[in-house]
């Protein structure tokens, strides 16, 4: 044979052999995930997040070690930003771990699309904090280790310059107050906008920090009877007082349409007067300021302060061949002193009672026993349907629009219509 | 590519002493290097099929149908549903003003000023290769990374406006760019055109080399001042690399995403969006895959025609 055919011949070959064993090995790592053995898997989000990391892959140490294990529980840990990804295109494939990881207003979503089976645990749930536990037409999908508040951060020295109330679980600012204590504060002359509502925020952030104020508005994302449709709720006459009051905290020179990347560091380093943020940020702050902070209920703006409910969960897939000992592992790993332990790590708020006593901070008179209050009082979930993914995109760019200048009628108009037309689309999403 | 021997069939102009009466007896080796070439194709091949046509052909069936990216539901076919929205769509008109507004400025300023580069570094002097390394340097960097970094010149207080402020002595006080919906989209126009310019300069270049330099010299000869030298002899000279620069332009402003998606994500008020972002942002956000293929699907033939009219302008007309 012709020797530079040969050559040839052998580079095709080896290029073929190589693309082949790829796929092989893809094939390969993915077929180990749920079979029935005594080795199961368990997919989480926090790959970049080593804390809350560490935390999980003790609870995990822990179950496999004890002697009633039902089987070893294998972590495979994603970054965050890919992670909804990868289970979206595991699902395709038929190749879903038995344990995933869930952010909570995914989970009517995810359950309706059949990637998740209802939970059978022996552990009880009713004394969880209600937002911890993922419910969607009767049924439990998901149970979550902590959840997150949003809350007002301020400088009591900087309050009591301004001559502005520090608001309390008691007696939150109305929106009257709210406004006097931003005009008092912004006279102060300390910053050019005293108020940082993290508005450079994209994705989740939008429905999660903003649709509270649109719910204590009276408005809401969705007409959450039936789940049907949004027409009169997020463009009726409360939603767009809602975004005029929104849009006026721009204009008044109050807040930045566009904040800077990290709110919490503008606010440490007093480019800020007053954050609005979650309870994650309540450590750091505590630390660089010490007595100085103040911790605020968000704003009552008719209907008593909102806050969102519901942080990342835990869940079994529909496909797991040994749904029994995942079950069984989330059933152990809801004991106190793991709910405090992942607690204490990823500085959120413990699911129980029981795992706050065991953490000084979040036990009765602690420093952060404000957000649990925050989360048992204003915590509302976001709407519990497989459409909320759709509706969440819509919202998120209707608050960036009115930001930017856009008529609020017209833009909430666009949403619902946008709204409508995916669940009418959808069949309504009925099972 | 032109080592590539790929046997062609020539048996009117034997290379052995072949009769030509006889057109069916082949050269020796002819089948062996039918196959190596056939060898030789094979993997790009494949892999082309595997992860281009067949994803694309798949495409064009599911703007039909109203397949999801999460859904229990079966796929049911719907006719042109998902055109019929997309035409009714504001927004799906706005991107494509936006895009046809990117592609007017950016293709005759981004090829313009590559060739005027191009011009001042096709010179022998010292130090040219670092000019030609300046040049080219945005090419190799990331558009990602490239569009980050503006982002924080673009900013309020960001390098752009303090250089602005600090030149004309405080009278010019910038605009928030990328926050603006009148000054959005040209700051991604500029951004744009300074990342991609020194790749164009570059083909700019290999055509500039291509000019045999006697017909400079018998220009010179003339006495063809600089500007004649251009008119006559260089850009008659760049027609084919005029053509190459046009249609890679053309389709790379129109297929306008990297930019966007990191610094405004279509925003304020849609004044950046455009057809990609769009197909994206259904596709993978709100999880309407349809919706999506509809959207590139119509990318599709709007490009096709673009390019179509291009080559037609561009033709050899002989």
């Amino acid at each position: 044979m012709n020797k530079r055919f040969t050559r040839i011949l052998a580079t095709s070959i080896a290029a073929a052999a190589l693309v082949g064993s790829l796929g092989a090995c893809g094939k390969g790592s993915a077929s180990a995930t749920s079979d029935g053995t005594s080795e199961i898997t368990m997919w989480t989000h926090n790959a970049g997040n080593p804390e809350e990391l560490a935390a999980i892959k003790s609870v995990v140490d822990s179950y496999n070690k004890s002697g009633a294990a039902k089987a070893q529980i294998k972590v495979q840990a994603f970054p965050q930003d890919s992670y909804n990804d990868s289970v979206v295109s595991a699902a395709a494939a038929g190749k879903l771990p038995c344990i995933v990881d869930i952010d909570g207003p995914n989970v009517p979503n995810w359950a309706w699309a059949k990637y998740l089976t209802p939970l059978k645990l022996s552990a009880d749930l009713s004394k969880n904090l209600p937002s911890t536990v993922a419910k969607w037409e009767g049924q439990t999908y998901a149970v979550g280790y902590y959840d997150v508040a949003l809350a007002m951060l301020a400088r009591a020295s900087d309050l009591k310059a301004a001559g502005v109330r520090a608001a309390t679980v008691e007696k939150p600012w109305t929106k009257e107050e709210f406004q006097d204590a931003l005009t008092k504060l912004k006279a102060l002359g300390k910053w050019q906008y005293p108020l940082d509502m993290g508005t450079a925020g994209s994705g989740e952030w939008l429905p999660y920090a903003y649709s509270p104020f649109l719910q204590s508005f009276g408005a809401d994302l969705i007409n959450r009877d039936g789940f049907q449709s949004a027409d009169g709720t997020l463009n009726g006459d409360k939603a767009v007082a809602w975004a005029e009051w929104f849009r006026g905290l721009a204009d008044q020179g109050f807040m930045a349409k566009k904040s800077g990347k990290d709110s919490t560091q503008d606010f440490l380093n007093n480019k800020s007067g007053l954050l609005y943020t979650g309870s994650w940020a309540a450590d750091k702050a505590r630390t660089a300021l010490g007595k100085d902070l103040v911790v605020m209920p968000t704003v009552d703006l008719g209907n008593g302060p909102k806050v969102g409910g519901a942080s990342w969960q835990w869940g079994v897939t529909s496909g797991c061949k040994n749904a029994d000992a995942a079950m069984d592992y989330l059933s152990y790993s809801l004991k106190p002193e793991n709910l405090a332990a992942v607690a204490k790590a990823t500085g959120t708020i413990p699911a129980t009672d029981e795992a706050a006593a065991l953490l000084p901070a979040f036990a009765e008179g602690g420093a952060n026993r404000i957000f649990m209050e925050f989360s048992r009082n204003y915590a509302v979930m976001r709407p519990e349907t497989p459409a909320y993914p759709f509706i969440a995109t819509e919202y998120g760019k209707a608050v960036q629009d009115i930001l930017a200048g856009a008529d609020p009628k017209t833009v909430l108009d666009k949403a619902v219509k946008a709204i409508d037309a995916n669940i009418k689309s959808n069949g309504g999403y009925k099972n | 590519m032109t080592t590539t021997q790929l046997p062609s069939r020539r048996p009117a102009v034997p290379a052995t002493s072949a009769s030509p009466h006889t057109p069916r007896h082949r050269r020796p080796g002819y089948l062996r290097e039918q196959l190596s070439g056939w060898g030789m194709i094979a993997p790009a091949a494949v892999l082309l099929l595997a992860f281009v046509f067949l994803p694309a052909i798949l495409g064009f069936g599911l703007a039909f149908t109203n397949a999801r990216l999460i859904s229990p539901r079966p796929v049911e076919f719907v006719g042109t549903d998902n055109f019929a929205r997309l035409f009714a769509d504001p927004t799906f008109w706005r991107a494509l003003l936006n895009v046809s507004y990117f592609a007017v400025v950016v293709v005759p300023v981004q090829s313009g000023l590559a060739l005027a580069m191009a011009l001042l570094i096709n010179k022998k002097f010292r130090g040219v290769n670092f000019f030609r390394t300046i040049y080219f340097l945005p090419v190799v960097t990331s558009m990602v990374v490239v569009s980050l970094l503006w982002l924080f010149m673009y900013r309020k207080d960001g390098l752009i406006n303090e250089l602005l402020s600090t030149f004309s002595f405080g009278l010019i006080q910038g605009a928030d760019w990328l926050n603006d919906p009148a000054t959005a989209m040209p700051a991604i126009i500029a951004l744009s055109i300074w990342q991609a310019a020194g790749f164009h300069m570059i083909i700019w270049l290999a055509g500039l080399q291509s000019i045999s330099g006697e017909l400079y010299e018998a220009a010179q000869l003339d006495g063809a001042s600089r500007w004649h030298q251009f008119r006559y002899v260089t850009w008659p000279g760049l027609k084919h690399t005029r053509s190459l620069v046009l249609v890679t332009i053309t389709i790379q402003a129109l297929g306008l995403f990297d930019q966007v998606s990191v610094m405004t994500q279509g925003g304020p008020l849609d004044s950046t969006t455009t057809i990609i972002y769009e197909a994206v942002r259904s596709g993978f956000k709100q999880q309407e895959t349809s919706y999506a293929s509809a959207i590139s699907l119509v990318f599709f033939v709007l490009v096709l025609l673009i390019s179509a009219v291009q080559r037609y302008l561009t033709r050899e007309k002989d």
